[in-house]
């Protein structure tokens, strides 16, 4: 209740000048206080929700220049879980989106103060991470690698030092901890208040107790929204909606999935303590306590991520709900054990209250950002996962940018909304998923982990065989991959043990597998990729594909593409293997996880011509990665049919018989530069397909092995992966992909005039291949992705994946280098030479370690290697 | 009798104080034993057994002996198992391996019934787990684990939800939890739940054996139906009857509520229902046109049915196996007691020392218990009244002795016991014409002592009614097994915490209050610690056997006590404990309030 009367105070004294015509009749009746100005009858952009996120938009928007914006609020302006935040504002993240966003919001917030005349709370108080274990310190000094590299001040300090710098922690049982001076609290709702009157300022219309039934839609667009006070025709629609964001998008007739689910969060007021706690003193995050403690009026704020959430409004509840939510007190138990470990001086602190303030959680941790893929002009910024305060400047600017501009200004593929499919909007499935995420926020963050809730929803035929010898499944986009298989007699450690930053314990399982690939002939089920399959009557197919994708897709018939989907910028939307099936239809693989987006991109620009046809095919077809020496033997010893190269070359596509089955399409790559074939097969024939390479691959050695295996073959060979290491701000030249942009093919396609200019000026990055040197496999840290890279000592750009190349026997990490200026901090052009003429090192959770640099794969090496034995063996078959 | 009870007893300490197979039995055993002079009710008998029975060859010295005699064998088994694998090893590398083997043995089978108790018929395993556990008893201590007591304590327990209204009637019961664990092998109580379908109300009973489960068995199965029949107005059983006797379908009468392990003997069946229909026809031809009085209809059909299970012995059955089996029901005994609700009526009709205990919550939120039944033993004057009133002044001192009746049968009044009821040359006629089997056995060729002036035991119940009132927020029946060893109080009030803690446990709100941090985690370090034993059960009952069982001198249960308790081998199991059965018969508050305003 206090929190509600400090709002309450804080509103009267604002007393905002946007609505200075109702604001005396506000004061005097504000409970029963009728709705001021009617709605205007149009808008260009109609927001809902007015908490931090909603308000930021309206603030970034009309600081862009649209001014026409209406914000809805159904009762009060930062009245939801705005209302109840505890304000922290933290750059300690582990995704740089994210940690941009957070550091923009901070320095947003700084001087909005000033900006708006508007008291903000805002106090620089710095926040300490404690690590309670190494595994923790590592996780720490991982993230100071990266805020460093991003200018932001931060400090790995002994506990000692944490000591000195909070006068009532207990360091007993820290191994060590990270200061970031610059983090800060603010008040949540004051921020809010502050954007919406700057807002407002610049035209911003802000109606209060407005509550939206529906968004109008017609043919695909937002045409306008519903509310109880009547409509609204506009042409964008923004759902800052919060917990209440799921449902109302499912209002609609064309509904909107926005996968995010609400959890109870509980914090901890206390009254000040005998010497009140300064308003400055840091902020403590034990994530290993699953604690944050923040000073708040001279006593403590104290909350946690606990082990065992509560989900609510599962059905869907109404807004009061969020007013009675009750104390738990039984449910802070650990929490609050845990707070007075840290502060033993507390025990005798008296409480004020227990706040039960739910906070909307994602499926995997992450906001959602973005235009929905099926509703033109519905746009979505919520689920921010109880970091509302710290996102919410940073994310309303992206948001304001991408909706002015038709992009933001940074790569927020891992925020986007299409990411995520109707798959993910189950309530169960959320209502699940969210008591694995909201305790992940405190849990340690090791590479490779796996989401353990809301599995096998998405499996091939083939998943209970591949279980059944021992695959360890990972899951994308819902969809279940192995990641290896564990040899039978042959245990790893248990899931919690496995958490590792070193070397894992599938090491040798891996290694194994790869040694099949490189030797033999290996099985990967990869029927997760996302398949389309588009055709026309006439040549409009090949036209409109013409238009999308850089390369020449006029190719004859059986031949496969390698192509980028480019925006007008030049950059990767998606990157995808297009087959040529026949004349006028292709069949079109991409990534898992742009099933959705890859989708959406296409049905934008395609023409509505009814003869021409996209079909997702996805679901139709297995895919079985032959990969190996091998493949050809096993493939031709089934089907009767020569596959030698002369007779089926590489990148060529055709429908033949494996086994018993035919109608299988057989194409001659395998996404990672390895001799091989995929099968793309009907699904009704999966099982008799696979059973029939098992068999007759036992004399060529094959074997199962899964996605990691894939991972270090295709990484050693440099093949970059859309979504980790393209993005949709890197462009085919900058990757060193030249040769599928075809510039003179004949027709105009999006982003060409990018690419020329580009061309002409040259790249101010490079996709670049490094081979760590001096890294002991056994003992040193490994490479995850995000690490910076130095060149002579200069921070030069981050890596985006690595993997321990079994062949090379070392690691091999692939980023992007760029050429800063080094005193205006410029992006100069980067040229082979500049990458060749540097001293590499890669910074792994602080440690350096010195990397060759490469921009061209090993390629001949291999080659000659592998022609060398398969001499050797066919020989060796041939009598 | 007393010579042979001590020396069982003595064996017994024998046992557990020389063999090293126990080492934490020992203590246990002699503060058993301690506790045991004091407390139980003989001193001469070592268990709590029902009836002292006259031992000839004493079965616990041979027992003693055999007990070592499996550890040693075990690892020749197993040995002749690794030789035959590792027949390649060289000699000392094999002489290691036997001294290993013991340990292997041990885990081998730990883990195998252990599995098979998750998947198979729970019963059957949970006696071979038993029997298992007596030879794994090699010098190392052995403890089971929670997930081990827990399956060992799950095994049976059962719960049913009553639907709130069924179409027909609403029902003042919510439903009930029942429970049984053994201490005999096999086990001799039974327990049976149903709805009558014909009347309205429900019949919830726990049947307490002795001397074997024959009669137990046959009155958990049959007892009920002569209930229901009592019940019946004239026209149903018209209408019974006439379906019988035209071969149409029957209306059924009973809708029974039974746990997997909870058997029907199908070979009798047909003689169960023979003589309950002769028992209806009976009251088809007495036809009074009066209502029927639920209390007259319940003792009417307990000693019904006692008196058939007499007759059907007497009378015998050309089939063999039948022949044997109602001999062996009559020759047993079983204690009833019974509940029958209906609305705010409840009827609790007993026979012999088991008990129902009413919870109340009181206005203060507290819980007291209300007793609805009379022990039929020594400990209650007025049945000692009873019993000496109905023979003659000479046998005043032999009809009640050392607490027994006639020196022998702890119950005052059971189902069965003919031993007790018949007249000694009846006894002699159907033994000598009885299966060889029977005449065998010692003790039913026994005949008690100062035995003049037969029957000396009956069967008719104590009924006692009971209009329930919306503080009657449940109803235990269990066996003397957990009345022995808790205080009805305690009893009510671990029930009682249980069934609101599971329910609606109340939340702590600071409101206006002064508090602290540090008093506020004190406060709920002790909630948790009190409420994380009920987040185990699920089934009230169990969670009264875990207490009954596992509980401490502080009333709290001791994991390591427990664990012990269970992993007794079935030949000491008696000994420390007796067979448990529990139902806890939850009442609907808002229904009995309703039905009371409705009656007043």
């Amino acid at each position: 209740m206090f929190l509600r009367l400090l709002s309450d105070v804080r509103w009267r004294t604002v007393s905002p000048k946007w609505r200075s015509t109702s604001s005396s009749r506000h004061m005097t009746t504000s409970a029963t206080e009728p709705p001021p100005i009617s709605l205007p009858a149009q808008a260009q952009v109609v927001i809902c929700g007015g908490g931090i996120v909603g308000t930021s938009v309206a603030y970034h928007l009309s600081k862009l220049g649209w001014k026409d914006i209406v914000l809805l609020e159904q009762g009060r302006l930062a009245a939801g879980s705005t209302r109840f935040c505890a304000g922290i504002v933290s750059t300690v993240r582990h995704l740089s989106i994210e940690l941009k966003m957070a550091d923009y919001s901070n320095k947003l917030y700084q001087q909005l103060e000033q900006e708006t005349g508007i008291k903000t709370g805002y106090v620089k108080t710095g926040s300490i991470s404690l690590a309670q274990t190494q595994d923790r310190l590592i996780s720490l000094k991982r993230i100071a690698s990266r805020l460093s590299v991003m200018g932001i001040p931060c400090e790995i300090m002994a506990p000692k030092q944490v000591a000195q710098l909070h006068p009532l922690i207990n360091i007993h049982d820290l191994v060590g901890a990270m200061y970031v001076p610059e983090d800060a609290v603010v008040s949540s709702v004051d921020v809010s208040l502050a954007l919406a009157n700057a807002a407002s300022r610049n035209g911003v219309q802000i109606h209060e107790r407005t509550s939206i039934s529906h968004v109008m839609v017609q043919k695909g667009c937002v045409t306008g929204v519903e509310t109880d006070r009547g409509q609204i025709e506009c042409q964008y629609f923004v759902n800052c909606a919060g917990q209440w964001a799921y449902e109302l998008g499912l209002s609609n007739e064309e509904p909107v999935s926005i996968p995010l689910h609400g959890c109870e969060h509980f914090y901890l007021l206390t009254r000040p303590l005998k010497k009140p706690l300064e308003s400055n003193t840091p902020t403590i995050v034990d994530p290993d306590g699953r604690i944050y403690i923040r000073s708040w009026q001279g006593g403590i704020l104290s909350g946690g991520f606990e082990k065992n959430p509560k989900p609510i409004f599962t059905e869907g509840r109404n807004q009061l709900e969020i007013q009675n939510l009750h104390e738990d007190w039984d449910h802070f138990e650990p929490l609050l054990s845990s707070l007075l470990r840290r502060m033993p001086g507390l025990e005798a602190l008296e409480i004020m209250q227990l706040v039960n303030c739910p906070e909307s959680f994602t499926p995997d941790m992450r906001c959602i950002m973005g235009e929905s893929p099926t509703v033109q002009g519905y746009f979505v910024l919520a689920g921010m996962n109880s970091a509302g305060t710290s996102f919410g400047g940073g994310a309303g600017r992206y948001l304001a940018e991408w909706m002015v501009n038709g992009c933001p200004s940074e790569n927020v593929w891992p925020l986007d909304l299409k990411r995520f499919g109707a798959l993910q909007s189950s309530r169960t499935f959320l209502r699940h998923r969210v008591m694995e995420v909201m305790p992940l926020i405190y849990d340690l963050k090791v590479p490779r982990w796996d989401f353990q809730t809301g599995r096998q929803l998405r499996t091939s035929p083939l998943y209970d065989r591949l279980d059944a010898q021992g695959a360890r499944w990972m899951e994308k986009h819902g969809f279940e991959r192995p990641k290896y298989f564990v040899p039978p007699g042959k245990d790893l450690l248990a899931l919690d043990q496995s958490k590792t930053f070193y070397k894992p314990d599938w090491f040798d399982i891996v290694g194994s597998e790869v040694k099949c690939c490189k030797e033999a002939v290996c099985v990967i089920d990869m029927s997760s990729f996302t398949k389309f399959e588009i055709s026309s009557t006439g040549d409009q197919a090949l036209e409109v594909l013409q238009y999308l994708f850089s390369n020449d897709l006029d190719v004859p018939v059986g031949h496969i593409v390698h192509t980028g989907m480019l925006n007008e910028e030049g950059g990767y939307e998606n990157d995808c293997s297009i087959a040529r099936l026949n004349k006028r239809s292709f069949f079109m693989i991409s990534p898992t996880d742009q099933q959705v987006h890859c989708w959406a991109w296409l049905k934008k620009h395609m023409p509505n011509d009814s003869n021409l046809l996209l079909e997702d095919v996805t679901w139709k077809y297995t895919a079985l990665n032959l990969i190996g020496p091998r493949a050809v033997d096993v493939l031709s010893e089934l089907s009767y049919v020569p596959m030698t190269p002369e007779h089926f070359p590489s990148l060529f596509c055709k429908e033949m018989s494996v086994g018993y089955a035919n109608g299988i399409r057989v194409m001659s790559m395998t996404h990672t530069g390895e001799p091989g074939f995929m099968l793309y097969i009907p699904i009704e024939y999966a099982l008799h397909v696979y059973n029939e390479l098992m068999s007759v691959g036992q004399k060529y050695g094959i074997r199962n092995a899964g996605y990691y295996a894939l991972r270090s073959l295709r990484i050693e060979k440099f093949f970059a992966f859309w979504g980790q290491d393209l993005d949709t701000f890197t462009t085919p030249l900058e990757c060193g992909r030249e040769f599928r942009v075809k510039l003179d093919k004949g027709t105009d396609f999006i982003g060409r005039d990018a690419l020329m200019q580009q061309k002409q000026d040259g790249v101010c990055k490079r996709f670049t291949m490094f081979i760590l040197e001096d890294h002991d496999t056994d003992l040193d840290l490994w490479p995850w992705w995000g690490e910076p890279i130095y060149r002579n000592g200069h921070y030069v750009g981050k890596t985006t994946s690595s993997a321990y190349s079994y062949t090379l026997e070392r690691h091999v990490c692939l980023g992007f280098v760029q050429n800063f200026d080094e005193e205006t901090r410029e992006a100069l052009v980067v040229t082979p030479d500049f990458i060749n003429r540097g001293e590499y090192e890669i910074d792994i959770a602080g440690q350096r370690f010195q990397a060759k640099a490469k921009l061209y794969p090993f390629s001949s090496l291999f080659t000659q290697r592998r022609r060398k034995d398969e001499m050797e063996l066919s020989g060796y078959h041939g009598k | 009798m007393l010579e042979s009870g001590c020396c069982s007893s003595f064996s017994a300490l024998s046992l557990v104080t020389s063999l090293p197979c126990f080492p934490w039995a020992a203590p246990a055993a002699l503060w058993m034993l301690a506790a045991s002079c004091c407390d139980r009710r003989m001193c001469v008998c070592p268990g709590p057994r029902r009836i002292a029975i006259p031992v000839r060859s004493s079965r616990l010295p041979l027992f003693s002996d055999a007990m070592p005699a499996p550890t040693q064998l075990f690892p020749l088994i197993r040995n002749c198992e690794i030789g035959r694998i590792y027949n390649t090893v060289c000699y000392c590398h094999h002489k290691h391996l036997c001294c290993l083997s013991p340990h292997l043995a041990h885990n081998h089978l730990r883990c195998a019934p252990q599995k098979k108790l998750a998947t198979l018929c729970p019963k059957e395993n949970f006696n071979q787990f038993i029997h298992a556990r007596s030879y794994v008893s090699t010098p190392q201590r052995f403890y089971l684990t929670p997930p081990q007591v827990n399956s060992i304590l799950k095994a049976n327990e059962y719960s049913f939800k009553v639907p709130e209204f069924d179409g027909k009637n609403v029902s003042s019961i919510l439903g009930f939890d029942s429970n049984q664990l053994p201490a005999n092998a096999p086990i001799e109580d039974r327990r049976s739940a149903a709805t009558c379908l014909q009347t309205r109300g429900m019949l919830l009973g726990v049947f307490d054996g002795h001397a074997g489960c024959a009669c137990a068995q046959a009155v958990s199965e049959r007892l009920f139906y002569y209930i229901a029949v009592s019940l019946l107005p004239h026209e149903t059983l018209l209408e019974i009857e006439n379906a019988v006797e035209s071969g149409r379908a029957l209306l059924p009468i009973l809708q029974w509520h039974k746990h997997p392990n909870d058997y029907f003997s199908k070979e009798a069946s047909k003689l169960y229902f023979n003589s309950l229909r002769t028992y209806w026809q009976e009251l088809i031809d007495l036809n009074t046109g009066e209502t029927t009085d639920v209390k007259e209809a319940l003792i009417n059909a307990f000693k019904r049915l006692d008196n058939d299970i007499s007759l059907e012995a007497q009378v015998g059955d050309p089939n063999s196996f039948l022949n044997y089996l109602v001999l062996r029901v009559a020759f047993s005994g079983a204690t009833a007691c019974v509940a029958h609700v209906d609305g705010v009526d409840l009827h609790i009709a007993n026979t012999g020392d088991s008990r129902a205990m009413l919870g109340v919550q009181e206005e203060d939120g507290s819980w007291s218990a209300v007793t609805l039944s009379y022990d039929h033993n020594a400990q209650n004057e007025s049945e000692i009244e009873r019993v000496k009133l109905e023979h003659p002044k000479s046998e005043e001192k032999s009809v009640v002795k050392q607490d027994r009746l006639l020196g022998l049968l702890m119950p005052f009044r059971a189902f069965g016991d003919v031993k007790f009821k018949w007249s000694i040359e009846l006894q002699k006629r159907v033994i000598e014409s009885g299966p060889d089997q029977l005449n065998d056995n010692e003790y039913t060729k026994f005949i008690p002592p100062n035995y003049h002036t037969p029957p000396y035991l009956t069967a008719e119940p104590e009924v006692i009614h009971h209009k329930l009132r919306p503080q009657d927020k449940f109803l235990v029946l269990a066996t003397d097994g957990l009345w022995e060893t808790m205080h009805r109080q305690d009893v009510v009030r671990i029930v009682g915490e249980y069934l609101t803690g599971v329910h609606h446990q109340q939340p702590i709100a600071v409101g206006g209050y002064k508090v602290t941090l540090g008093q506020m985690h004190g406060l709920l370090t002790e909630r948790r610690a009190r409420i994380s034993s009920v987040f185990e059960d699920q089934n009230a009952a169990t969670h009264l056997i875990r207490h009954a069982v596992g509980n401490n001198e502080f009333g709290t249960v001791d994991h390591e006590r427990l664990s012990k308790m269970l992993s007794l081998p079935e030949e000491l199991a008696r000994m420390y404990r007796d067979d448990i059965t529990i139902i806890v018969v939850q009442f609907n508050s808002h229904i009995v309030g309703a039905c009371q305003n409705e009656e007043f």
